[in-house]
């Protein structure tokens, strides 16, 4: 099997995995318990919490363990919009192409009277620090744009926006999810007020991630409980889990360099070589991107048949179409970016990491352009286009 | 489970009567390039009776597989009977397909009636136009 769809989620490493058994089959009392046994739990928390500080240069205070990063988003936004309200700010600025678990919940604050305005991305998929302070006013609560975008790899000016924020005295939050291990991080030079990240992006296990948040910013719960997380989230703490993401985000900090190396060397091949295929386009921006995430789209198929013989042949990969996310329109990311519904419903995301070899770029090069080529044999809209009977909308 | 049944894959993966046809007796195209999906049915048509067909489409694993298998219900078949092939028949006969998939056996169901209506307007053969109305922009309003 080649495993090309990374951005969806990771093996776990072996570091992961070990970091975890023992807080499984030895240290398995609850952090919260009084008792030596129940407080060792507590400490090798506290020790996590320390430990993905130190990857995000933050402060431990700021770091709240959730359930991942849709959870995390939610918090963030959600803490944000009700600090807004207090002072009678309901304006919240974001982008047209963030993560659900981002658009979901302004959907949700719009209903509750906010004002949400989404920042154009352009073609490329950047959203400049100017837009941003442009669209900022004296009622703005929040600004939550994403580091990097899980379609299409594209890479933000986050520094730059957070400054822009800080400036104006606005709070930024960034869903850092698909960032996160893979570009470096720091939320006191980035001017990032409060960031999500997800422990399963960068080979740790899934239903864990982090809110950071930082000192000072009220937040508001999404789970109500206990005193976990200081008082912030409820629910025992999952801390084999946490323990797991801490060491993967550790091991995958320090070695973002050295992987990200390797990753383009990767990246470069496959995007040659898919950039071949005629009347195909690559989405996302040419320098600032994730550099496992590439994205295309076809013309005159249909990304769901593809990815299906993708899979007969051995291949995991992932597309924006319709018929993938289950509802008629194509990806909102490639509707963002201004692809047609035609060319988004023929989009193609392979998402490598540095556990892939050049014998799987050799494999995903042979695949791709003959599934291509078999799909556009049998669609009747391609050889309409062939024919002149209909213009092609991608350029050969 | 899967997504799709073993039927629909197997349909979708070696599809039955692909291709086109040169001077088809009758030809159907529906669906659109916004939707995602366009099927392309050709017939020949000897003593109303479909003697052979092909199929063309762009589309999702359901929507080739729909239409290989209707191809497959309808070849041999007379006209009058081709014409009681429900989108219901073809999603039983592909062993079901996912809620949010069930267009696709609608979309089967009309390209064959369009190819149908074709032959009857080139051939000046007069019809019921009630027969062939379509629920495909409803489909995918």
């Amino acid at each position: 099997m080649i495993y090309a769809d990374n951005a969806a989620t990771t093996q776990m490493s072996r570091k992961a995995i070990e970091a975890m058994l023992p807080y499984m089959e030895e240290v398995w009392g609850n952090p919260s318990s009084l008792y030596v046994f129940g407080q060792k739990a507590k400490e090798a928390l506290d020790e996590a919490r320390e430990r993905v500080a130190a990857c995000l240069g933050a402060s431990a205070g700021g770091i709240y363990f959730t359930s991942g990063g849709s959870e995390a988003d939610n918090q963030a936004i959600l803490s944000a919009a009700k600090a807004g309200e207090k002072k009678g700010k309901k304006h919240i600025i974001s982008t047209a192409f963030e993560h659900h678990a981002v658009l979901h919940t302004l959907e949700k604050l719009k209903k509750d009277g906010f004002e949400i305005e989404l920042l154009d991305v352009h073609e490329n998929g950047i959203v400049s620090p100017e837009q941003v302070a442009k669209a900022i006013r004296d009622d703005t609560a929040l600004v939550t744009i994403m580091y990097a975008n899980n379609e299409i790899g594209s890479v933000q000016p986050i520094a730059e926006i957070g400054a822009v924020c800080r400036e104006r005295r606005v709070l930024f939050h960034t869903d850092a999810v698909q960032a996160a291990g893979h570009l470096p991080i720091d939320v006191q030079k980035q001017n990032i007020d409060m960031l999500s990240l997800s422990g399963h992006k960068f080979h740790g296990p899934k239903g864990v991630g982090v809110l950071y948040a930082r000192k000072g910013i009220p937040l508001t719960n999404v789970i109500e409980g206990g005193a976990q997380e200081r008082g912030k989230r409820g629910g025992t703490e999952n801390v084999p889990a946490i323990m797991g993401m801490t060491a993967a985000l550790e091991d995958a900090c320090a070695h973002i360099e050295e992987n990200n190396e390797k990753i383009l060397k990767l990246r470069e091949r496959l995007v040659e070589g898919l950039t071949k295929i005629p009347h195909s386009v690559q989405n996302g921006d040419r320098e600032h991107f994730l550099p496992g995430t590439i994205s295309f789209c076809f013309e005159g198929i249909e990304g769901e048949s593809l990815l299906l013989l993708l899979d007969d042949k051995g291949i995991c990969a992932s597309s924006g179409s319709a018929c993938t996310s289950g509802s008629l329109d194509p990806s909102h990311v490639l509707l963002a970016i201004g692809r047609p519904h035609e060319v988004a419903h023929g989009s193609l995301r392979l998402s490598i990491g540095e556990n892939n070899t050049e014998e799987d770029v050799d494999q995903i090069l042979k695949a791709v352009p003959e599934v291509v080529g078999y799909l556009r044999g049998i669609s009747p809209l391609w050889k309409d286009k062939l024919a002149g009977k209909r213009e092609f909308l991608l350029p050969e | 489970m899967s997504l799709y049944s073993e039927k629909v894959m197997d349909h979708f993966r070696n599809p039955r009567n692909v291709g086109s046809m040169e001077n088809a007796d009758g030809v159907g195209e529906v669906g659109n390039a916004k939707c995602g999906d366009i099927m392309k049915i050709y017939l020949k048509i000897d003593d109303n009776v479909v003697t052979d067909v092909k199929f063309e489409t762009f589309g999702c694993g359901s929507a080739i597989a729909s239409s290989s298998m209707a191809t497959e219900m309808i070849k041999g078949k007379p006209l009058d009977e081709i014409l009681t092939v429900t989108n219901k028949a073809v999603t039983e006969a592909l062993d079901g397909l996912p809620a949010h998939k069930l267009h696709c056996s609608v979309l089967a169901e009309e390209a064959i009636r369009a190819a149908v209506k074709d032959y009857y307007d080139k051939n000046g053969i007069a019809y019921d136009a009630a027969q062939f109305s379509t629920s495909c922009a409803a489909c995918h309003a």
